[in-house]
C-alpha cells in the first residue's frame, strides 16, 4: 500500500463520464456560491466533494443532478445518461412517512410507471442488498436512523443508477452506525460499479471511502485542489486503523486546512 | 403497542409501580369521571327545579324533558333527519369544495393570490348577514339552507388543506422532480398524503361549524318560510312556551354534535393510525 501522491495528473486512460467546464453559481440575492469550477467525474469513480460549509459542494451536486442550472459554464456528458441513469440520496432520510418500506424504495420506479408487481424483484433485491429484508411492511417511523438512510439508498439505487450523487448523506447519524453504512455502501458500489459523487464535510470518512476527493474552498465556492486516494479496495475495519490510513487522512486534512485558510484567489489545482 | 399489559411477573421498584398503578387509574378515570360528573349535574339540575318549585314551562326537571323525547319522537327525530341531511349534505360539499379549491391554489401561486381574499370575505361576514341577500337570489329552502351551512364550514377545510398541501418536504418534491414526475403524479402520490393530517383537522372543525350553520341558516329561514328542521321545532316551542319540547330538541342537537366529532375523530384515527405523530400511541 503506497501512500497517496499530493498532486493528481490527468488520468488520460479513464473514461470521463462527465467534465464541468467554468461552472459557477450566482443566486438572484447576489451570493456567489460557485465560481469557476471544473472537475472530471471518471466512470466508476468514487468521488467525494470535500469542504467546508458555503464552499458550494451541495450546489455542484445539485447542478450536475439537474435541480439548479448553473450561471455559467456547462455540464459536458461525455456518456449519454438518461435520468433513468442519475440516482439521488439526500442529507435526510427523506422518506414519505405515510408509505412503507417497500412503498418508498418503489416509488422512483411507480413514477416511471412500473408496476407493484414488475418492481418487486428490483426493490426485495435492493432491501436484501441493504440489510432490510423483512422490514418491507415497516413505516419509516418504527425504523431507526440507519434504518431510515438504508432504505433511502435502496431508493437511490432502485432504477439501476449509472451515476450515484450523495448529499452528506451520513451527517446525521451516530459513529457506529456511519461506519457501517460506509461498509454498506462500498460494498455495493464495488459490486455494481456504478459512479459516485459524494458530499461531505468529513475528512476521514471522504478517505475512507473515496478513491479522489475534491477539496473545495468557501467565499466563493471554488475548487481548491484534487487529490488521490491511494488505497486498494476493499477497505474494510482494518484499513480505518491502518497507519496509511492515518497518513491519508492527515494528507487530506492539512489540504482542507490550507483551503480554509485560503483567500479569495487562491486556487491550487 | 397496543394496550398495556399487566405487570404479573415483573419486579418493579416503587417508583414504577406507582407510575402503572397511576396509569391503570388514569385509564378508568378517564370515562368514569365525565360519566360521573354529568349525572350529579343532571341530579343537581333536578334537585334545584324541585327545591325552588320552578315550574315546567320555565325550566323542565330532567326526567320531563325525557319524557317529552319520548312522546314527540315521532316529530322530533324526523326534524332531526332534516336537520342532519343539510349537516351531511353541506360538510361533503365543504370537503369537495374546499379540497378542489385547494388544490386549484396550490396548482398556481397567482390563482391563489387571486381568490383567496374571497374566502375569507365568506368567512369573516357573518352567515345571518348574508342570508337575506341567499333569501332573496335562491328559491328552492333546502338549496338556501345547504348554501348558508356550506358557506359556514367549508373555510376550514380549504384553509387547512391548501397548507397541508404546501407543507410538503422540499428534498421529497426535488425526489419526484429528479425522476421526472408529472404534475398528477406530485398531487397524487406527494401533496395529497402529506395534506391529508391538515385536511382531517380542517374537516373536524367543519363538522361542528355545518351543523351550526344548518341550525343558524334554519333559524334565519325559519322565521321567514317553512321549515321542518329542529331549529324550526325549538322556534315553535319558544313560541308556545313549550320548554320540555325546546330541551328535548337541544339535547338531540348537541348529541348529534357530539356524535359529528367521535365519527370524526375516528375517521381521522383510522385514516392516520400507521404513521402520522399526531395518531401514534405513546409507548413507553
Amino acid at each position: 500500500m503506497s501512500s497517496a501522491n499530493g498532486l493528481v495528473q490527468q488520468q488520460v486512460e479513464a473514461d470521463p463520464l462527465l467534465m464541468l467546464r467554468g461552472i459557477g453559481k450566482t443566486f438572484s440575492n447576489g451570493t456567489t456560491a460557485l465560481r469557476d469550477a471544473d472537475m472530471t467525474i471518471r466512470e466508476g469513480d468514487f468521488l467525494s466533494l470535500l469542504g467546508p460549509s458555503g464552499c458550494g459542494k451541495s450546489t455542484a451536486l445539485r447542478i450536475i443532478a439537474g435541480l439548479l442550472s448553473p450561471t455559467s459554464g456547462v455540464l459536458d456528458w461525455r456518456k449519454t445518461l438518461d435520468r433513468d441513469s442519475v440516482g439521488f440520496v439526500f442529507q435526510e432520510p427523506t422518506l414519505m412517512p405515510w408509505a412503507n418500506v417497500f412503498e418508498n424504495v418503489w416509488l422512483p420506479l411507480r413514477l416511471r410507471g412500473v408496476s407493484r408487481a414488475k418492481a418487486a424483484p428490483a426493490v426485495h433485491e435492493l432491501l436484501e442488498r441493504v440489510r432490510l429484508t423483512g422490514f418491507e411492511k415497516a413505516m419509516p417511523r418504527e425504523l431507526s436512523g440507519g434504518m431510515k438512510m438504508r432504505v433511502s439508498i435502496a431508493r437511490g439505487l432502485v432504477t439501476k443508477p449509472r451515476l450515484l450523487l450523495m448529499d452528506e448523506p451520513f451527517a446525521a447519524l451516530d459513529e457506529i452506525t456511519r461506519f457501517r453504512l460506509n461498509n454498506d455502501l462500498l460494498g455495493l458500489w464495488q459490486d455494481e460499479r456504478f459512479t459516485v459523487v459524494f458530499v461531505t464535510h468529513s475528512v476521514f470518512e471522504s478517505v475512507f471511502l473515496s478513491n479522489r476527493i475534491v477539496v473545495m474552498a468557501a467565499r466563493p465556492g471554488r475548487v481548491f485542489e484534487e487529490l488521490a486516494v491511494d488505497a486498494p479496495y476493499p477497505r474494510d475495519e482494518k484499513f480505518r486503523t491502518s497507519p496509511d490510513y492515518a497518513a491519508l487522512c492527515r494528507q487530506a486534512s492539512d489540504v482542507l486546512v490550507d483551503a480554509i485558510n485560503a483567500t479569495a484567489t487562491d486556487v491550487r489545482a | 403497542m397496543t394496550a398495556i399489559e399487566e405487570p404479573r411477573t415483573l419486579v418493579l421498584d416503587a417508583e414504577e409501580a406507582r407510575r402503572a398503578r397511576n396509569a391503570r387509574l388514569e385509564k378508568v378515570g378517564r370515562w368514569v369521571l365525565p360519566v360521573v360528573i354529568m349525572l350529579a349535574a343532571i341530579f343537581m339540575w333536578d334537585r334545584i327545579c324541585v327545591w325552588n318549585e320552578i315550574p315546567k314551562y320555565i325550566l323542565p326537571r330532567p326526567g320531563v324533558v325525557l319524557d317529552t323525547l319520548i312522546a314527540d319522537a315521532g316529530l322530533l327525530f324526523s326534524s332531526l333527519l332534516v336537520t342532519l341531511r343539510i349537516t351531511f349534505f353541506s360538510l361533503v360539499l365543504a370537503a369537495v369544495g374546499g379540497v378542489g379549491l385547494a388544490i386549484l391554489f396550490t396548482q398556481s401561486k397567482w390563482v391563489e393570490m387571486s381568490l383567496f381574499p374571497f374566502a375569507i370575505v365568506l368567512q369573516v361576514t357573518p352567515i345571518v348577514a348574508i342570508f337575506p341577500l341567499i333569501n332573496i337570489y335562491v328559491d328552492n329552502q333546502t338549496a338556501k339552507l345547504l348554501l348558508c351551512s356550506w358557506i359556514v364550514a367549508f373555510f376550514p377545510i380549504l384553509s387547512n388543506t391548501t397548507l397541508g398541501l404546501n407543507s410538503v418536504d422540499r428534498n421529497l418534491i426535488d425526489l419526484f422532480r429528479l425522476n421526472g414526475a408529472t404534475r398528477w403524479q406530485q398531487l397524487w402520490h406527494l401533496r395529497l398524503p402529506a395534506a391529508m393530517p391538515y385536511f382531517l383537522g380542517g374537516l373536524k372543525i367543519a363538522g361542528g361549524l355545518s351543523l351550526i350553520g344548518a341550525v343558524v341558516a334554519e333559524f334565519v329561514a325559519g322565521a321567514a318560510g317553512q321549515s321542518s328542521g329542529l331549529a324550526s321545532r325549538i322556534i315553535e316551542a319558544g313560541y308556545r312556551l313549550n320548554a320540555p319540547r325546546l330541551f328535548a330538541a337541544l339535547f338531540l342537537i348537541s348529541l348529534t354534535g357530539i356524535l359529528i366529532f367521535l365519527v370524526l375523530t375516528l375517521v381521522s384515527h383510522l385514516i392516520l393510525r400507521s404513521w402520522h405523530e399526531s395518531a401514534v400511541r405513546q409507548e413507553g
